[in-house]
């Protein structure tokens, strides 16, 4: 007894079996998926998508000390590449469209990738602020871009013929996500990552190259983002390109604020809380009379009141508790 | 040719618009260094003050007038500027020993708060703007030229050299520009440094309602998002020009507005809101510190 009790605490203390335990659970769990009331079933995927995004924005804004502010600019790529690869196939048998999604999530992930290089590059000379503003312009000239181009839709929006996402996917790859990246940032090499981020100019001077270590941080947040897309483009099953903007940016990066930047379970918390917030004040709807609740732009009003609590999260935030909600002090 | 000098005639009477914007952007990265993102929202509040003050005046004075017009602008310039000034006493003080990041974020927060806050209040719908100054159509040879854009153009330029008179000529304009320079140095000087903040940020907060009533009268409509676009826009023109340099902001303000408006009549128009983004990203990679901007080199 007292061996087996001792082998399962160590294989607690195993990041990898937690993974591999948890992939199957999820897979477990998507197996009697159908016997769940539908609507919580899209609203956890949801939260496995959201979970990817604030996930590996963290290791951007919060380890490397970047300021993204695209971050919905790589979903976007990630989702309409693997959107444009899965429709090429009609129906498949299940074992073959696992492959066929697998593939097209990684390529949509690759494709986004090859954007964060892009967008790392400038980080060579930019820092802060002005780095904020570049990735607010490249997430913007996504979306141009993607309302431009006729082949999936323009401005119209892109339907995608298969809802291949299912629990499995979405909570499977988000765990897969959050052991990358705190693996990622636990190894020797990773220190890197913090080490920019605490001070560049003395991590440089002890060998530590800040602007390989940005690129890099660019290029793997970037990767989980495009795939975060394609899992969001197999679940909603249409897109449009308003949908990966600014305001998209901006609900990751509060998330990342939220949960305290470079603190992953703060902000996996914070993903599934502010995913469910609009649900709540969904149901909010339902109840008559409610102050400030014109009967004509219910849905709006939604939209306008989870800006509003957003915004005045984000100054409440830096004024009263810079270090996040679930920041424990260092 | 004519249609050339007639976009040439439109990009600059949208050019100095977003110059006025700009000049905010670079007073405040002057001073303080980060990036007022609530300027923008500032100047959407500019333009709906012009709204809403334009009935009221018109109850005293006749309407399509430039003495209305005169009044409206003052108004909103006024209600703006102290909008700018609550802004910065109460978000961005208490934070002027944090990180910078911190700052940002902040700024992001007041943005999206006035920007849905706004569409609350004022609801999403665009509304037409009234009409405040008398429209005419001065036109030789198929050019034509809207009386509404020389007005843009006229206040733009008067309110450079009001700007340059205050920065250069008065004393509250050195206090401003030694705070710039050095803010310790300058405080030990005796140059009340809260004061000549909260002033600077009054002042680009006018401009910024300047503009937002410019911007109304030439494209006349409000709607509580109208300020994201050109406030980036702007914040582009400010790096293009030299982050922290006044007459660099108001040339990279013409110079964006420009070839936004050229690139999307010869070019393609569905692309005009990545010009700017464009323009940006070219000149961080060949030139960061802008047109006019020195470099500066970190120290430890």
């Amino acid at each position: 007894m007292t061996l087996s009790a001792s082998a399962i605490q160590r294989a607690g203390n195993s990041p990898k079996i937690i993974l591999l335990a948890t992939v199957v659970l999820c897979f477990l769990i998507s197996l009697i998926e159908k016997y769940i009331q539908q609507y919580w079933l899209y609203v956890s995927f949801d939260i496995g998508i959201n979970i990817i995004l604030a996930v590996s924005l963290n290791l951007i804004n919060g380890y490397t000390g970047q300021f993204s502010l695209g971050h919905a600019g790589f979903m976007g790529i990630g989702a309409y590449t693997a959107a444009v690869i899965t429709n090429q196939f009609s129906t498949l048998n299940p074992a073959l469209a696992a492959v066929v999604f697998t593939l097209a999530l990684v390529a949509g992930g690759l494709l986004a990738a090859v954007a964060g290089l892009i967008v790392g590059i400038p980080t060579l000379r930019l820092r802060g602020d002005y780095l904020a503003i570049l990735t607010l312009g490249f997430g913007e000239i996504v979306v141009v871009v993607l309302q431009n181009m006729d082949a999936v839709g323009g401005a119209r929006g892109y339907s995608v013929a298969h809802g291949w996402t299912n629990f499995f996917w979405a909570f499977g790859i988000a765990a897969v996500t959050i052991y990358v990246i705190v693996a990622l940032v636990h190894s020797t090499y990773g220190r890197g990552f913090i080490a920019v981020q605490d001070d560049e100019i003395a991590a440089a001077a002890v060998g530590i190259n800040p602007v390989k270590y940005k690129v890099t941080a660019f290029v793997i947040g970037a990767f989980f983002a495009g795939i975060a897309g394609g899992l969001y483009a197999h679940s909603k099953q249409y897109l449009a390109p308003d949908g990966f903007g600014y305001m998209k940016s901006i609900e990751i990066v509060v998330m990342v604020i939220l949960g305290g930047m470079g603190n992953t379970p703060g902000v996996v918390l914070a993903a599934i809380l502010l995913t469910l917030l609009p649900e709540g004040l969904r149901s909010l709807q339902d109840i008559e009379h409610l102050p400030g609740l014109s009967g004509e732009f219910p849905l709006s009003w939604i939209g306008n009141t989870r800006m509003i609590i957003y915004s005045l999260l984000l100054v409440v935030l830096m004024l009263t508790r810079p270090q996040g909600l679930f920041r424990i002090k260092k | 040719m004519t249609e050339f000098l007639q976009q040439l005639i439109n990009g600059l009477a949208f050019g100095s618009i977003l110059a006025l914007i700009a000049l905010g952007y670079t007073m405040v990265y002057g001073i303080l260094r980060f990036i007022n993102f609530a300027h923008g929202d500032v100047f959407m509040i500019g333009a709906f003050a012009g709204y809403y003050l334009t009935p009221k005046v018109a109850a005293f004075l006749p309407t399509p007038s430039i003495w209305s017009a005169f009044v409206v602008m003052i108004g909103s310039m006024a209600i703006c500027a102290a909008l700018g000034i609550l802004i910065e006493r109460f978000a961005y003080r208490p934070l002027r020993q944090s990180p910078k990041l911190a700052v940002l974020i902040t700024s992001i927060g007041i943005s999206l708060f006035l920007e849905y806050g706004g569409q609350n209040v004022f609801g999403a719908a665009p509304r037409p703007f009234p009409k405040l100054i008398p429209e005419y159509s001065i036109g030789t040879g198929g050019l034509s030229v809207s009386s509404n854009q020389i007005i843009v153009l006229a206040v733009t330029v008067a309110l450079l050299v009001v700007l340059r008179f205050i920065v250069l000529k008065t004393k509250t304009g050195m206090a401003m520009r030694a705070l710039a320079f050095n803010p310790e140095g300058a405080a030990l000087m005796g140059v009340n440094i809260n004061v000549i903040i909260s002033f600077t940020f009054g002042l680009g907060s006018a401009l910024a309602a300047a503009a937002g009533i410019l911007f109304a009268v030439l494209y006349p409509a409000v709607d509580p998002l109208m300020g994201i676009m050109p406030g980036l826009k702007a914040f582009c023109a400010a790096v293009l020009g030299g982050i922290g340099n006044l007459p660099g902001a108001a040339v990279g303000g013409l110079i964006i507005g420009t070839v936004e408006t050229l690139v999307a009549a010869y070019v393609s128009s569905t692309y005009r809101n990545a010009i700017a983004f464009a323009v940006l990203i070219l000149i961080l990679l060949i030139k960061p510190s802008g047109i006019f901007g020195k470099k500066e080199i970190e120290k430890v």
